[in-house]
């Protein structure tokens, strides 16, 4: 069997990938709807296949100051789930759930035990609903790792996937998702990393091949 | 004026131009290595990915066992003399905590490049590597220094 990578897939693949990213982020909005008690709206998602080197540039540059969640998949496909969003857009929706409550930039920063906890909580939300989408597209059964977080310089988060892609390929599959509350957007990015020979089993578990 | 030039994912860059300043925004678990003529004023910088090189792929500049040699004969090639050169390094850092083993790529590619100078016997100057910090890295193509900046932390000047 030839690797399949990102890079190499058709349209019709590609729209089917888009499709597990749009129920994804269906399931996000609606599980961010119920914890906050209000319609929460999300806009189609984009779902591109980027150079590896331009990942930093979509998220605002390699400095810009971004909260990313990592989770471990494993069950019948093994990669890795990265989610990420900028410090101002973390803050918002931090704003939304927890009002007066919510940490400050400078908590988020440093990362504290109120931010880190809220974050956590937020990131295992948004990043469950896309792997349940995943599970449920394609019938597989899925596990995931208990979610990493880090706040940093948008650069240094996601190098570690990439550096993970880049062992067999030099581009990576993004989702952007806007999620919509009254005035607020706020920007999510999703970053599916299948490992070698994951990719295939996605496209024969949804009929793409 | 400085001149800053961007060293990307596997990408490297050298300069005899003291105006210059090699950078790299965003460091992680990567390394950026630097290689130095003080004498000739000479300067290489590349952008490290992975410990080892994998069969197959082409650009030496992703791996630290293939990267170090490539950026060593680069800045030979521009003037740079063997017996003058030395090395600072920064980056490797562990962004993520949790057992998962992509997480301990920093340490694994700190070590490799440690190991490549060493076998090619280029001094190892300086060094600001591992933590749980991003950095973002400026090379002095005028006088050598590096300096590294992580948020929130004044610049360390290696």
């Amino acid at each position: 069997m030839t690797m399949v990578l990102f890079e190499d897939l058709n349209e019709m693949q590609l729209d089917a990938l888009k499709e597990i990213g749009n129920i994804g982020a269906g399931n996000a909005a609606t599980a961010l709807s119920k914890m906050v008690g209000k319609r929460v709206n999300m806009e189609v998602p984009l779902v591109r296949v980027i150079p590896l080197k331009e990942v930093p540039d979509w998220l605002g540059g390699p400095e810009k100051e971004v909260l990313g969640v990592y989770l471990g998949v494993f069950g019948a496909l093994t990669g890795h789930i990265l989610f990420v969003m900028t410090i101002d857009d973390a803050l918002k929706i931090m704003r939304i759930l927890l009002g007066d409550m919510a940490p400050s930039r400078d908590q988020i920063l440093e990362m504290d035990e109120l931010a880190s906890s809220a974050m956590g909580e937020i990131g295992n939300i948004l990043s469950s609903s896309y792997l349940s989408a995943l599970a449920d597209f394609t019938g597989l059964h899925l596990n995931h790792s208990v979610p990493s977080i880090a706040v940093d310089m948008a650069g240094a988060i996601v190098d570690i996937v990439l550096i993970e892609i880049s062992q067999h390929s030099d581009y990576a599959l993004l989702i952007e998702t806007v999620f919509v509350e009254e005035e607020d957007r706020i920007t999510g990015y999703f970053m599916l990393i299948p490992d070698t020979g994951s990719l295939e089993i996605i496209l024969q578990a949804l009929g793409v091949v | 004026m400085a001149r800053k030039i961007t060293v990307g994912m596997a990408e490297y860059r050298v300069s005899n131009d003291p105006e210059d300043v090699l950078c790299i925004l965003g460091l992680g678990s990567c390394i950026g290595v630097c290689l130095y003529d003080p004498v000739r004023r000479i300067g290489g910088m590349v952008h490290v990915l992975l410990p080892e090189h994998i069969p197959g792929q082409s650009n030496p500049f992703k791996f630290a066992d293939t990267a170090v040699p490539a950026l060593l004969s680069a800045i030979e090639k521009v003037g740079a003399s063997r017996k003058n050169i030395v090395a600072k390094i920064s980056g490797g850092a562990k962004m993520f905590s949790g057992a998962d083993t992509l997480f301990d790529i920093g340490k694994r590619n700190a070590d490799a490049v440690r190991e490549a100078l060493k076998s090619l016997e280029i001094p190892l100057k300086g060094e600001d590597i591992g933590g749980n910090r991003g950095r973002s890295i400026f090379f002095y193509v005028a006088d050598g220094r590096l300096e590294v900046k992580a948020l929130g932390k004044d610049v360390t000047v290696l």
